[in-house]
């Protein structure tokens, strides 16, 4: 078998694989109330689905969304593997400097600012994440990072008033 | 007339020394954030929404509206100047607007950007004031399943117009929907995908999402690219205003863009986007051969532009009578309105009428504020885009990092949004559209609380749907539309229209 589109394949992958995991965490909730004794939901799939929709628990709604979105997905997949396209869609390479390099700066960011205030976090925020372009002179990055600082403490601390240390938490 | 009586306690409440300063402020610094690249209407209004905690319910509401059409129009400004859009609306503003711009027209593109809204925000306005009473009464009747239905309708009709396979795209809003399950589940109180950790019981916060994946998606992959790509043409920028020739142009489009967005904005799920890409198909369309479509013709910014603030105008409508935020910023909204102690949907007609009418007057306060700080300003804003890109996306990151952490005090919404940055990356990659996704997660709970009163009312009767007139008149509309682009005459122009883009 062939992929036909590189890119609609991998989406239905992914639709597939997350519809699965929501259907199987769906199992652990309520569907609805159990099937009272000489019903004929007990007996009949019919009868018991239409007993569930009324009075739909918490399980029920995911489990018909997962459901769908597996359809869906595989639909998606079907077709990637059937239906030609230009040059076979490939996704191509991956920024993976960029992507590691904002990712883990938003990473640290969430990590420094409660412990070490405004101040130390938005410069080290600024330096880190400016690695993550072709260009960097440290002078440039440094001035960056102090107007940012200033403007930062401007906007959200003095002039929103939003509750977020400046300086860092042992300096009490 | 009622009309005019409703207008005149609107305008009552608007011009009050007090309210007008608010919306000042509010468009001043809704267009200041918009206009950084990358932050769109909902990241400003997520960011500013605190400044307005000690407001009282109609100035608060006042200044987000300001904040929302300053944001809008800086989201424009960013599309033509630099070819990034602040958002989803104003993506086919970029195509023809960005050409202008590198033809030195930017100031031309500009200002008919902002005319043409300020006209669109005046059409929108009245309409307003004259179908939501109307529409209030029609919500009365509005039972669970009519309610699922329109939410169904709004979601089919956001993503028909948008590009890309439509297959795809409504399986975005299904992994929306699913997204949105992440919470406790309203009617029986059990915690659903938090895998014990306490933050995911209240689920996700949409900001985070978007953040995630509009925002960062957006700079890593502008950084992935290679430089050229992200050029800036502000050197050459020549006369502000549009030449006679170009109103002439413009003129129609922007009457055919207002009455677009009108109509379709009214629709829950991303009016305004709906209506800017249906607005550049028209145009494109209309002009068929005179057009350059593509090169830099002043009808694709003027058409889009007013479509989309009209729509943004008319999104209001389901939010103000039905309770139902049509888009983010109105669940931002509806999330303002419900910490004011106000329950939105049908009754805030009659329980607030200084609110409601107030805050629909200082819409048109709004706008007009908006053309007189732009006009003078659009000089400057083009300054403020010089700074190279390599001071920009540091400064875009540090923003939204703030803009998150500041929604709850919590870094565990900054660590989500890390998870995100990497998902919108790979959204990104995919070439699957994250803005159905949004939509889904938005309209999540709402559909499933509906859904299962709907039922519960049946008795399990699935047919409760197509039975009850007005709902099974919205299924057939989005049978419809579905039916309608998948016409292989159809599907054809649609995907020429987006190939040429």
């Amino acid at each position: 078998m062939k992929i036909k589109s590189e890119r609609d394949f991998w989406s239905g992958i992914m639709f597939v694989v997350v519809g699965v995991i929501f259907a199987v965490g769906a199992t652990n909730y309520s569907m609805g109330p159990a099937c009272p004794p000489n019903d004929p939901c007990a007996a009949n799939l019919w009868a018991r689905m239409s007993q569930l929709s009324a009075h739909p628990g918490a399980g029920y709604f995911p489990l018909g969304l997962s459901v769908l979105l597996v359809l869906l997905g595989a639909v998606v997949l079907f077709k990637s593997l059937t239906i030609e396209s230009v040059g076979g869609d490939p996704i191509g390479g991956f920024a993976w400097r960029p992507l590691a390099i904002i990712v883990g700066a938003i990473v640290l960011f969430g990590f420094m600012l409660e412990r070490f205030g405004l101040a130390l976090t938005v410069p080290v925020l600024i330096i880190i994440s400016s690695l993550a372009g072709d260009e960097f002179h440290w002078k440039g990055v440094l001035l960056n990072a102090i107007v940012l600082t200033f403007f930062s403490w401007l906007v959200f601390i003095a002039g929103l008033k939003l509750t977020i240390p400046l300086w860092p938490a042992f300096f009490g | 007339m009622d009309l005019i009586h409703n207008l005149g306690i609107g305008f009552g409440v608007a011009f009050t020394v007090q309210n007008l300063l608010y919306a000042f402020f509010g468009c001043m610094l809704g267009t200041l954030i918009g206009v950084l690249p990358g932050i769109g209407p909902t990241a400003t209004i997520a960011m500013l929404l605190p400044t307005t905690y000690a407001l009282d319910a109609t100035p608060a509401l006042i200044m987000l509206a300001g904040i929302y059409y300053g944001a809008q129009y800086g989201g424009s400004t960013t599309a033509i100047l630099i070819n990034v859009p602040g958002e989803s609306s104003s993506v086919v503003t970029a195509i023809d607007g960005y050409q202008m711009a590198r033809q030195g027209r930017a100031g031309a593109a500009l200002a008919t950007a902002a005319l043409g809204s300020f006209f669109a925000g005046c059409v929108g306005t009245i309409i307003i004031a004259a179908f939501a009473p109307p529409l209030t009464e029609l919500a009365f009747k509005f039972g669970p399943a009519e309610y699922f239905s329109l939410m169904v309708l709004g979601l089919i009709g956001a993503v028909v117009l948008a590009s890309g396979s439509l297959l795809k795209a409504i399986s975005m809003i299904i992994l929306g929907l699913l997204l949105a399950q992440i919470n406790t589940d309203v009617i029986s109180g059990t915690a659903r995908y938090s895998f014990d950790i306490p933050q995911l019981t209240d689920g996700i916060g949409f900001v985070v999402i978007a953040m995630g994946l509009f925002g960062f998606g957006e700079i890593i992959s502008n950084l992935g690219r290679p430089a050229e790509h992200r050029e800036v043409f502000t050197s050459k920028v020549k006369g502000l205003w549009p030449t006679k020739d170009d109103f002439q142009r413009a003129w129609p489009a922007v009457v055919r863009g207002t009455s677009l967005g009108s109509l379709l904005g009214v629709l829950p799920g991303g009016g305004a986007l709906l209506s800017s890409f249906a607005s550049y198909t028209l145009e494109k369309k209309l002009a068929g051969a005179s057009g350059n479509f593509g090169k830099g013709d002043i009808r694709g910014v003027a058409g889009p532009e007013s479509a989309n603030n009209a729509g943004a105008q008319t999104s209001f409508v389901p939010m103000l009578t039905l309770g139902i935020p049509p888009n983010p910023v109105m669940a931002l909204m509806v999330g303002a309105m419900t910490i004011k102690g106000i329950q939105p949907g049908p009754q805030v007609m009659t329980s607030n009428p200084q609110l409601f009418w107030g805050l629909i007057a200082s819409m048109w306060v709004g706008n007009a504020m908006l053309v007189i700080l732009n006009l003078p300003l659009i000089g400057m804003w083009i300054k403020l885009l010089t700074v190279p890109y390599r001071f920009l996306f540091p400064a875009i990151t540090l923003f939204c990092c703030i803009g998150v952490y500041s929604l709850n005090n919590s870094n565990f919404d900054v660590f989500m949004t890390a998870i995100f940055a990497f998902v919108g990356y790979a959204f990104y990659k995919l070439s699957v559209e994250p803005a159905p996704l949004l939509l889904g997660f938005i309209l999540g709970p709402m559909m499933e609380e509906n859904l299962r009163r709907a039922l519960l009312l049946s008795r399990g009767d699935w047919g409760t749907f197509v039975t009850r007139p007005l709902s099974s008149g919205l299924l057939i509309a989005s049978a419809l539309l579905i039916v309608i682009v998948t016409l292989p005459s159809i599907r054809q122009k649609r995907e020429v229209a987006f190939s040429e883009e």
